[in-house]
């Protein structure tokens, strides 16, 4: 057992470190702020999930496409990418080796990663080669940026049973209706939308994969206000949105097998969570006197600590577990899908528990907040979110019974009646 | 990154898994639950000291197979598991370590290779009272090369021929006035009685001590420090016999919970069970991965290892706690018969999270320790 790079890898970090210590700016173990970042700490740089303000938004999604052509024109924007579409043609090792290095920077993210991650994989899967020229290159160094359109109002944990109707007019399709918790589709350039071509059909079989031009006629983008007073997500709405077959990915009816695909990318894509952990409330009890004195020396502060200590190294070495299959060129096993559903909930309970350790100041919602920059304010709000995006806990949960334990799965009285004949609590 | 075990060790968990599957059936544990006057399997012993299993970790200068503390951590999932009714690990985990770390050479000349071989078993004397071991609880006195005290509980002592003493060599208790001392409980002034425990399968002792000769292990006075850093490497290895033993809980849950039909299914489809398994999964997995790091630190001698064993014992007693209790729960009301297996589990993982101290010590030895290194 031991931690070390194969020579390969230490040549591929070592690269890494010299392309980020001569562009970004270096972490601090405590999660201060980089000067100027008006951003939260808990995640990186000026993500768009913690911008607030149209000015402050415009200002973040400029350095982020800054960063990502910086990151493109060295080759690391996108490593799991073949070269022939500006990818670094790597391997999954070295993509985690990167995020392990990019990790201790601040750099601008969180505009880029569904685009590269899920969308782009989708389209090398089941694109023409055309879009495939046309689109992954500007993919990657950021000058296009793409939103996933697939939840709908009733449609979230249960995907494929959206309602967007795609009607077919000759060599056009006309799409209708309404898309929701959008990461991004204010700012998008172009996204992928999976739609209902066929009501009469299964609910999994009458579904079709396209991607639209985000200023199409018809397309409406309106952000959602979120608990944290962010506004990342929105809802889209479909109003006789007219666009050419060519912009169809996949067959009429394999939009569920297409999406499956996009599904299958964002585990690897969601990568790292951000911070807030331990670490963050481990150095903040050094700061905050509860009743006998500084919390870190209260024993039972002590024992909630260590449980959060276990949960968050536990998953890290799970990680090396994992990275020591992907070394090997081995499939790694299950045990990385534990890591969200820990993660999130984790970070509720770190910063809900340090609200109260704050007591009273605990109330305070503000930029000067003395004790780590509203860290555990905006944790509350933000844990609040992780616990539902990319799965939910529970669908989590049956994710681990099902396909990791082999349990039986639930039984589903929606997979042998046409999707127009299934109960449903609208109409 | 190579965070595994190496093939060979696997070919050894294998190896070492279908013989006690053989040779250590749940049957010959219950037989030592149920027999008073059993302590241990003593077949099964002997056939594992012929493995060399008890012999893995210690040098062959000393009797031993002189493999790694890897391979001892591959046995102790095996054992775990296995549920196996031996003083494995009070005499390989804690007192051949005890002599490996502290011995002189003597010492280890004359205990090691009768330890390495299985013909003699050690263990540790440390408790006297309710509650943690600590300095000014520990009464028994060393004075004019004598033990006279009383030890409770002991772990396997009554299966024990050697016993590791912590005694004070001054009446004024505090840190530094705690030694070690190896004693034969065959020594006249040693009496024995047998203690219940909540697993019979194992057992413990009071070990009273009257005008003991002895011979100290170690330096005068370091027996804290001796204490922690041998507790710190049990704790490692200890961390691999809970998880093997969480991971059957799991396993034989899931199995009832297929097997079992109400309502019109299998209870295993319901999400209520099927959640809770999940929860299982991942408290097994975060303490696989953090035993796995303690193996690390064990294996490489880091200066990691207090932290690294404590949050492998904490992650690992919790997750065995948990998946034997909620093993009980999904079986329902045979869960909690004699017949069924599930209290077997339930009363090893139990005893396995208090044996060389709670959850709540090792969570404080823990954050301290972590206190620490910043300060480093």
């Amino acid at each position: 057992m031991d931690f070390n790079d194969t020579p390969q890898e230490a040549e591929f970090r070592k690269k890494v470190r010299s392309f980020l210590e001569a562009n970004a700016e270096k972490r601090s173990t405590l999660a201060a702020k980089p000067k100027g970042d008006s951003g939260s700490s808990i995640s990186s740089a000026g993500a768009p999930e913690t911008v607030k303000g149209e000015d402050a938004a415009k200002v973040a999604l400029d350095n982020a496409k800054e960063w990502q052509r910086k990151k493109a024109d060295a080759g690391f924007a996108a490593i799991l990418w073949p070269k022939e579409f500006g990818g670094y043609g790597g391997t999954p090792i070295e993509q985690v080796i990167y995020a392990q290095e990019e990790h201790d920077y601040f750099v601008h993210s969180g505009y880029f990663e569904i685009g590269i991650g899920m969308l782009g994989p989708t389209m090398m899967s089941w694109g023409k080669d055309e879009d495939k020229k046309r689109f992954l290159p500007k993919m990657i160094t950021g000058e296009e940026i793409w939103c996933q359109l697939f939840s709908e109002p009733s449609a979230g944990s249960d995907l494929a049973g959206i309602r967007m109707k795609a009607e077919k007019d000759g060599d056009e399709w006309v799409l209708n209706g309404q898309k929701v918790w959008t990461s991004g589709a204010h700012f998008a350039d172009y996204g992928m939308i999976v739609a209902r071509s066929d009501p009469t059909a299964l609910k999994h079989k009458g579904l079709t994969y396209f991607y639209v031009d985000m200023k199409t006629p018809g397309i409406e983008a309106k952000p959602i206000k979120q608990i944290s007073g962010s506004a990342n997500f929105n809802e889209v709405f479909f109003n006789d949105v007219r666009i050419p077959d060519s912009q169809r990915i996949g067959a009429e009816g394999d939009g569920w097998k297409v999406s499956l695909t996009t599904l299958m990318n964002e585990r690897l894509a969601v990568g790292d969570p951000p911070g807030l952990d331990f670490d963050q409330i481990f150095e903040a009890s050094k700061e905050i006197e509860v009743e006998d004195g500084l919390a870190v020396k209260n024993s039972e502060v002590r024992q909630k600590m260590a449980d959060w200590y276990i949960q968050s190294r536990g998953l890290q070495y799970t990680k090396y577990r994992s990275m020591t299959a992907l070394s090997k060129g081995q499939t790694p096993g299950p045990e990385l899908s534990i890591s969200k559903l820990v993660t999130a909930s984790k970070m509720q309970d770190v910063s809900s528990y340090a609200l109260d350790l704050m007591d009273m100041s605990g109330m305070v919602h503000q930029d000067q907040n003395p004790i780590l920059k509203n860290l555990f304010q905006n944790g509350y709000f933000f844990s609040a979110a992780m616990r539902i995006a990319g799965g939910t806990d529970e669908v989590l949960r049956n994710i681990i019974a099902e396909r990791v334990l082999g349990l039986p799965q639930d039984e589903r009285s929606d997979k042998k009646l046409p999707f127009n004949e299934l109960p449903s609590g609208k109409n | 990154m190579n965070f595994d075990f190496s093939d060979d060790q696997k070919l050894l968990r294998d190896q070492a898994r279908k013989f006690l599957q053989d040779k250590c059936d749940r049957k010959s544990v219950r037989t030592i639950l149920e027999d008073n006057q059993k302590n241990y399997d003593s077949d099964l012993w002997s056939q594992i000291s012929e493995l060399g299993w008890t012999g893995t970790a210690i040098p062959e200068e000393y009797g031993g197979l002189g493999l790694g503390m890897l391979e001892l951590c591959v046995i102790a999932e095996e054992l775990g598991r296995a549920l196996a009714p031996t003083p494995f690990s009070s005499s390989i985990y804690i007192f051949a370590e005890f002599l490996k770390s502290y011995g002189t050479d003597e010492q280890k000349k004359k205990y090691l290779p009768l330890i390495a071989s299985g013909k003699k078993i050690g263990t540790f004397a440390l408790s006297e009272t309710n509650g943690k071991p600590k300095p000014n609880n520990i009464k028994t006195q060393h004075t004019s090369g004598k033990l006279n005290g009383s030890k409770n509980p002991v772990s396997d002592g009554e299966s024990a021929d050697y016993i590791i003493v912590a005694a004070n060599s001054d009446s004024n208790l505090n840190y530094n006035s705690l030694s070690l001392f190896i004693i034969d409980r065959n020594d006249s002034g040693v009496d024995i009685s047998n203690l219940d425990t909540i697993d019979p399968t194992r057992p413990a002792c009071t070990v009273d001590l009257k005008n003991v000769t002895c011979d100290r292990l170690g330096d005068e006075g370091s027996g804290w420090e001796m204490i922690d850093n041998i507790f710190n490497r049990a704790a490692v290895l200890f961390s691999f016999e809970q998880v093997g033993g969480a991971q059957v809980s799991l396993d034989e849950a899931k199995k009832y919970s297929l097997e079992r039909f109400a309502f019109g299914k299998q209870i295993g489809a319901f999400q209520a069970l099927k959640h809770k398994m999940a929860d299982m999964y991942v408290k097994i997995e975060l303490a696989r991965s953090n035993a796995y790091y303690g193996a690390w630190a064990l294996s490489t001698d880091s200066n990691e290892l207090p932290i690294a064993a404590a949050g492998a014992r904490v992650s690992a007693s919790e997750a065995y706690n948990y998946a034997s209790q909620e093993n009980i729960q999904i079986h329902g009301g045979v869960g909690f018969t004699w017949e069924y297996d599930c209290h077997l589990f339930y009363r090893r993982s139990k005893l396995l999270s208090l044996n060389i101290g709670s959850i709540r010590q090792w969570k404080e030895n823990l954050i301290s320790n972590l206190e620490k290194r910043n300060i480093v």
